[in-house]
């Protein structure tokens, strides 16, 4: 092997080329609801180190102490989730007794975050794992349950803490490892909205107009660090339904969002669905991304839950109530594996659901 | 099973290849300089430690002067665990710091913190060593088997 390669040489090795042309499915994915649900309240907390960075200034609530002042990192991320899910019922002006049904998950085993918090708040819970996906996947539900007609007030929540996530899935938080380039860092947040009927009141607010559920998506990735990597062919893949089977073309999106592929992951992501014959333009950002500072020393950006639920709930959601944005899409990412599937040699599953939100001053 | 597993295990050897390409590597001569720095930093203090107990006690057996060395180094390390600014070091340092006697105390000591949440005994008794534990295993494994053959081949004892 050269110790040096040519330039020409390496050009052509980062380029990646589908064996055969991908099948498209005569399947359609896509969810419509027509009786419109809206997202009347909404709630983002995180931590001081987000609140450091770029969108930093949008976010309702920082709390500056990772403990918050209980005693261990999990009972934190529950009085984390607990304060977003009061603070968005609050937000939509309504009391907690008006909430019907409450869905919403986490990272953690047997997601005790949210259970925990459904006991103290007290209303009916539907636990849902999408890992980073949870928030689209609490979103689509909510919407479905509320468009059905079976119930009339939802509340989606999604929580995440860098503590509680590296203590599960990787080493103790003070163990000096070096992290590699390509890793990302699990934001420490909890997001919830609140999802209403579309009644004369609630003109004013964002509709959810459609929904895609994912497709698990496996392209043989099976390193725990690079999540990106093995998240972007999941998104290819719902991005790709988004853009043939709703109708819509890239341009009629003022931002199309996904999760936490994080810079790497991104990239990775255009040059798929460049393969694919569909070019993402200067409209399309990641969560990830955008959550942490170059200088914020986390590499490839964020992850988790909490990563896109908190963005969405104030930046995205902030831009869509007085109309800057007409239409977005917004696809999480989610890596559903444990540390022991990984271990046990096996790939990184991932899946990616799609929302399609659009501001109520759509054309009028 | 899925259908048409080559053209799945081409794709995935494609992408995997792509994604090796793509993925930004470690800056290797940096990561060996630094690692090489804060490790023999660490070295030297260790030598001074030696040389100072040497200098309050100059009857100290040599043993004597290497076991208070790497009880105060441990010590040091275990305090900066606690403090929180090993792991800020140890991102530099890398192998450096990963020096068998302050990386196996900054192992324990962040491992037995993380886990005093859930009680003494199921918490730090129990994971106290998921870290360490291959360490501890592999040096007793290695050990008895290079004494086997020191005993059986060379004929030593």
């Amino acid at each position: 092997m050269p110790l040096f390669k040519s330039k020409e040489s390496k050009q052509s090795e980062t380029k990646f080329e589908f064996p055969e042309p991908p099948k498209i499915s005569p399947r359609q994915r896509v969810m419509r609801f027509f009786n419109t649900p809206r997202i009347v309240g909404r709630m983002s907390v995180v931590g001081e180190k987000e609140s450091k960075g770029p969108v930093g200034k949008y976010f309702q609530k920082c709390e500056t102490d990772d403990k918050m002042g209980e005693k261990t990192f999990e009972r934190a991320e529950i009085r984390m989730l607990d304060t977003a899910v009061r603070g968005a019922v609050r937000d939509a002006r309504k009391e907690i007794d008006d909430i019907d049904v409450m869905v919403s998950g986490d990272l953690l085993n047997q997601m005790t975050t949210s259970s925990y918090t459904a006991r103290d708040i007290g209303v009916p819970h539907i636990g849902i794992y999408g890992a980073c996906s949870t928030m689209t996947e609490g979103l689509m539900m909510s919407a479905v349950l509320v468009d059905g007609g079976y119930y009339e007030n939802v509340v989606c929540a999604a929580s995440s803490h860098f503590a509680t996530a590296e203590r599960q899935f990787r080493y103790p938080l003070e163990y000096g490892c070096q992290r590699p380039p390509y890793a990302q860092w699990t934001v420490t947040g909890a997001a919830a909205s609140v999802v209403s009927t579309n009644t004369k009141d609630n003109r004013r607010f964002p509709k959810i107009v459609m929904a895609i559920p994912g497709l698990i998506t496996d392209f043989g990735i099976n390193d725990l660090n690079n999540m990106g990597a093995a998240m972007a062919p999941a998104a290819m893949d719902t991005m790709f339904a988004l853009l043939t089977q709703t109708g819509y073309d890239s341009d009629d999106f003022d931002l199309i969002v996904t999760g936490d592929l994080g810079k790497l992951g991104s990239d990775i992501l255009r040059h798929l669905m460049d393969k694919r014959g569909l070019k993402l333009g200067q409209n399309y950002i990641d969560c990830g991304n955008i959550i942490y500072d170059v200088d914020q020393k986390c590499y490839q950006g964020g992850s988790g839950c909490a990563c896109s639920a908190t963005i969405f709930n104030s930046f995205i959601m902030d831009k869509l109530m007085n109309g800057e944005y007409k239409r977005i899409a917004y696809l999480a990412t989610g890596a559903l594996m444990s540390t022991q599937s990984c271990y046990q040699g096996e790939t990184i599953p991932c899946i990616s659901h799609a929302v399609v939100v659009e501001s109520p001053f759509n054309g009028e | 099973m899925r259908e048409n597993t080559d053209v799945i295990k081409v794709r995935n050897a494609a992408y995997n290849k792509y994604v090796n390409n793509v993925t930004p590597k470690t800056n290797i001569a940096k990561a060996i300089f630094h690692s090489f720095a804060i490790g023999g930093i660490t070295c030297v203090i260790g030598q001074a430690i030696g040389d100072i107990v040497l200098l309050i006690a100059p009857d100290t057996p040599k043993d004597m002067v290497s076991n208070i060395t790497s009880m105060i180094l441990v010590s040091v390390a275990i305090l900066f665990t606690g403090l929180g600014f090993f792991d800020v070091i140890a991102r530099q340092g890398g192998a450096g710091s990963f020096l068998p006697i302050t990386g196996f105390a900054n192992a324990m000591a962040s491992a037995s913190m993380e886990f005093k949440t859930e009680g003494l005994i199921f918490g730090t008794s129990v994971k106290m060593f998921s870290v360490v534990g291959p360490v501890v295993v592999n040096g007793i494994v290695w050990s008895s088997l290079a004494g086997l053959i020191n005993l059986c081949i060379l004929g030593m004892y």
